[in-house]
């Protein structure tokens, strides 16, 4: 790009730069002075305030005991390997059969509307039903068929369940992605005599899946809370663990204490998502400035 | 490099929806000719040269090539697109990949070939362009006029008995048209048979061994350059090119080599 301002010029824009850097420092400490003082004021008003309310020592008892916080610790972490181990079971088959879904849901032409027609209502249907509801309907009412070599365990049934609404949410997000690759491309592949798998295999799907990342990993982050929900179903993980401590003892420390495991995980991958579309926009910014 | 009998049009039509954009075309590309479709914006020169690379399909007509005729039903679509180069006005080059990758995809994938041969091969003819320095970056760190000679390259390491240029130079920078052109002129001068749609009159002059004027889907004149040119029979040619005249764009490509 050619250079707008004129030689003469050059003092005054240079003036301009000056105080452009020097205003930008002073603005940072600044806005950063501001965030400090407002977050001092809102968590003293709440360290404040919170103790004076009228349930306050009973909540503190109940809730952030020391000694039942140390007890049901190694116990509940026992268990939430439980969760882990779900989650990367479930979170394996639902990146590949997810896959397959947008794949059969992006193939064009009327021979394939049958296919189209039946991810289309795979989508629909696992996506309307709540996640409980799929856990409880599949978890209670197969094992009770006793259909010979069919699992009655109901950790299986909870991670089917967990697999279904998991791969239809996450099909539409690999199709957002295929959709946003401009026919061209395919177009460019096809010209060169791949057949449709191949170019969607190594030109189209590459790109979707790289643009699609971080909604992917958000869609993990749920899937990683949503492993809890197969307690209903009486599988031990970390939250039946806690309601089992916490009713021994009548004291709910032990829920305090798995929600310390699962922000632990679930954190540092929000974090990681969040870091990744933010790149994403830098580089996608700085991709537009080139062109 | 070249096959026998070349690219025979017969009868072609082709419509969107109601719109008819090709009314009969009937054209004949001998082995080792060059022809360069030339006409007004809409004309069909975009479609035309799609429906030969088979990425659209046709209403009526017939398409051979090297004597097979290849819009016959159950013809394999695969089979003939690896018989005939393309190359766009916007590249397409793939970006998740290098530039060495793009043009071996092709090879690998759909003719087969080994890894080694297609890098030997790529390497080879991006060498022969100058280009071989750039092999291991991604296409966007490629000019554009780097770009579309990578685009070229890739067709070329499909070894195609026909390559179809789709105005290749008309998204570049005047001062990147040049090194486009002096290769095909390159490739011209080794005998492959190209069809080029192209608004470079000067480059279509000095290339072609015909030209074909394409007026509302139809060729409404053909013939040797130099008649085309100074000589056209057709008002709506004549028309046509005092147009371009007046845009400046006669000349185009014969600067600059
Ligand atoms: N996929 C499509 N769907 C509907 N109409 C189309 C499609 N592709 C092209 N057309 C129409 O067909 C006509 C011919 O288009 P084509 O691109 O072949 O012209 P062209 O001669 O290549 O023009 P240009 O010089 O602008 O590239 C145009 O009117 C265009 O609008
Ligand atoms: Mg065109």
């Amino acid at each position: 790009m050619a250079d707008p301002v004129p030689p003469h010029d050059h003092g005054f824009r240079r003036s301009r730069i000056l105080a452009g850097a020097g205003g930008r420092w002073t603005a940072a400490l600044t806005s950063s002075l501001i965030a400090l003082a407002s977050t001092a004021v809102v968590v003293g008003l709440l360290v404040w305030l919170i103790p004076k309310s009228k349930g306050f020592e009973e909540v503190k008892a109940t809730f952030f005991d020391r000694a039942q916080f140390r007890d049901s610790f190694d116990g509940i972490g026992e268990a939430f390997k439980t969760n882990i181990k779900l989650f990367m079971v479930v979170e394996a088959i639902v990146l590949v059969l997810a896959l397959v879904i947008a794949v059969m849901r992006s193939l064009p032409g009327p021979v394939f509307f049958p296919v189209r027609a039946l991810a289309v209502i795979y989508a629909d249907v696992f996506r309307g039903i709540p996640t409980i509801l799929l856990i409880l309907l599949l978890g209670f009412g197969v094992p009770a068929l006793q259909v010979e070599g069919i699992p009655s365990d109901e950790m299986f049934w909870g991670g089917v369940a967990l697999v279904l609404v998991y791969s239809a949410y996450v099909s539409e997000v690999y199709r957002a992605g295929i959709d946003s690759v401009h026919p061209s491309q395919d177009a460019a592949a096809r010209s060169l005599g791949l057949g449709r798998f191949r170019s969607l295999r190594h030109v189209v799907l590459p790109q979707a899946v790289r643009r699609v990342i971080p909604p992917l990993l958000n869609d993990f982050i749920g899937l990683q809370k949503d492993t809890a929900l197969v307690f209903q179903l009486g599988v031990v993980e970390a939250l039946n663990q806690a309601s089992i401590d916490a009713s021994a003892t009548f004291n709910y420390t032990p829920y305090l204490v798995t929600t310390v495991f699962f922000l632990a995980i679930t954190i540092p991958m929000t974090r990681l998502t969040d870091w990744l579309i933010a790149r994403d926009r830098r580089r996608r910014q700085a991709g537009g400035a080139i062109a | 490099m070249t096959g026998d009998a070349g690219l025979v049009i017969e009868g072609l039509h082709k419509s969107f929806g109601r719109k008819p954009v090709l009314r009969g075309i009937d054209l004949a590309v001998e082995p080792h000719q060059v022809v360069c479709l030339i006409g007004a914006s809409g004309s069909g020169k975009s479609t035309l040269l799609r429906c030969v690379n088979l990425l659209e399909p046709i209403d009526a007509g017939r398409i051979t090539l090297g004597g097979e005729d290849i819009t016959r039903r159950g013809v394999r679509v695969n089979a003939v697109r690896r018989r005939v180069g393309i190359v766009f006005q916007s590249y397409n080059l793939f970006p998740h990949m290098p530039v060495l990758r793009n043009v071996t995809l092709g090879p690998v994938k759909a003719l087969g070939r080994s890894r080694a041969e297609a890098r030997d091969e790529a390497m080879a003819l991006l060498e022969r362009f100058g280009l071989a320095d750039r092999a291991r970056d991604y296409p966007d760190r490629l000019s554009g006029g780097q770009q579309q000679r990578v685009a070229i390259i890739r067709a070329l390491a499909m070894r195609p008995e026909l390559l179809l240029l789709d105005e290749i130079t008309s998204a570049l920078d005047p001062e990147l048209v040049a090194d486009v052109l002096e290769m095909i002129r390159d490739l011209a001068e080794g005998g492959m048979t190209m069809v080029i749609a192209t608004h470079e009159m000067g480059f279509a002059r000095d290339i072609a061994h015909r030209v074909c004027f394409l007026d509302e889907g139809q060729i409404l004149e053909e013939g040797a350059p130099e008649r085309i040119f100074t000589a056209p029979q057709e008002a709506r040619t004549r028309r046509f090119l005092q147009r371009v005249v007046d845009a400046g764009r006669m000349d185009g490509g014969r600067g600059g080599t």
